[in-house]
């Protein structure tokens, strides 16, 4: 069993969409959605608390691996990150969890991304720029039917983040 | 410790004029701001007003900056009956744009130890900016429930 206790709460982002908690459910977990609005990326999951999940990239890599911890359609959504396109920095695991709540006519997306470990502010950066890209465009895609055009430069600080770790 | 900062990004299928527009102009700002009509189309100096949907006013504060459409500063100083001893705090809108759509970024500053009004922005905040958002990308805004707080002052006369 993954102890979910021992991640701690480093980034958050909450935005609030125009759809129902399923629908919101299903973008985050189905490739179809992921593909329009993470970076072309297509999420693998098996449908299970103790599931395996992973993000391919669009030559069809395996970018990101993880566990399942919480599979509660249509209110939460949570697993571990295995960064599997670096592993030249062996980063730990971290855990992204996805909170789907009912909001007066619409509901609210929590993303929180917590880590098991003393992350500096640095490596962190690369997220804090993406999330905020990548689900900007999924309330596009559930709204309007379109994605935004949100592909990101490098994250330069996290990579060099990144690579002072190493040394 | 360091004061608080609320910082909250964006990204909006529209161009940072018509961003501009929606955060300055009462007429744009009441259908998405759940029913506040927003002035902030003055220069430096001028005054930021907000109208609650009952009619009282609930903000009369400088605009600090004002350099369309890219930079937007003023103060925050809400006009609650109880809240009569909160200090002023400061919000800084930057839109950029970024591949045909604007890149907005929303800091809020400037805060006193001890403020109430930080737990209640960064609550109100991400509301806020996703109505606005869908406002300028499908044509309506949104109407959450962020907390009975804020749906008894928007109704308060």
């Amino acid at each position: 069993m993954i102890d979910v206790t021992k991640f701690k709460p480093k980034t958050v982002y909450i935005t609030y969409i125009d759809a129902t908690p399923e629908a919101v459910f299903q973008a985050l977990t189905t490739p179809g959605f992921t593909k329009q609005y993470f970076g072309g990326f297509a999420i693998e999951v098996e449908p299970r608390t103790g599931g395996a999940f992973r993000f391919l990239a669009p030559d069809g890599s395996v970018h990101i691996a993880g566990t399942v911890t919480d599979w509660s359609p249509p209110r939460r959504f949570s697993c571990t990150w295995t960064m599997v396109s670096m592993p030249q920095y062996a980063l730990p695991d971290c855990l992204v969890t996805y909170d789907i709540a009912p909001a007066g006519g619409c509901v609210r997306l929590t993303m929180t991304e917590a880590h098991q470990w003393a992350i500096p502010d640095a490596i962190l950066s690369g997220g804090r720029a993406g999330w905020p890209a990548i689900l900007s465009s999924l309330k596009s895609v559930l709204e309007t039917g379109k994605p935004l055009s949100v592909q990101m430069e490098q994250p330069t600080e996290m990579l060099e983040a990144l690579q002072a770790l190493k040394r | 410790m360091s004061k608080p900062t609320f910082v909250y990004v964006t990204y909006i299928a529209a161009s940072p004029v018509r961003v501009w527009e929606a955060l300055t102009r009462p007429e744009m700002s009441e259908k998405y701001w759940f029913g506040y009509r927003v002035t902030a189309d003055g220069k430096a100096g001028e005054r930021m007003t907000a109208v609650n949907p009952a009619g009282r006013l609930a903000h009369d504060d400088p605009i600090i900056e004002s350099d369309p459409p890219r930079k937007l500063v003023y103060g925050w100083k809400p006009l609650y009956k109880d809240m009569p001893d909160e200090r002023p705090s400061r919000v800084t809108f930057l839109l950029e744009p970024f591949k045909g759509q604007t890149r907005l970024t929303v800091t809020h500053d400037e805060f006193e130890d001890g403020s109430r009004i930080f737990g209640m922005i960064s609550k109100g905040w991400p509301a806020v900016l996703s109505s606005l958002k869908s406002f300028l990308e499908m044509g309506r805004g949104l109407e959450p429930s962020w907390g009975e707080e804020e749906r008894k002052r928007a109704g308060e006369a």
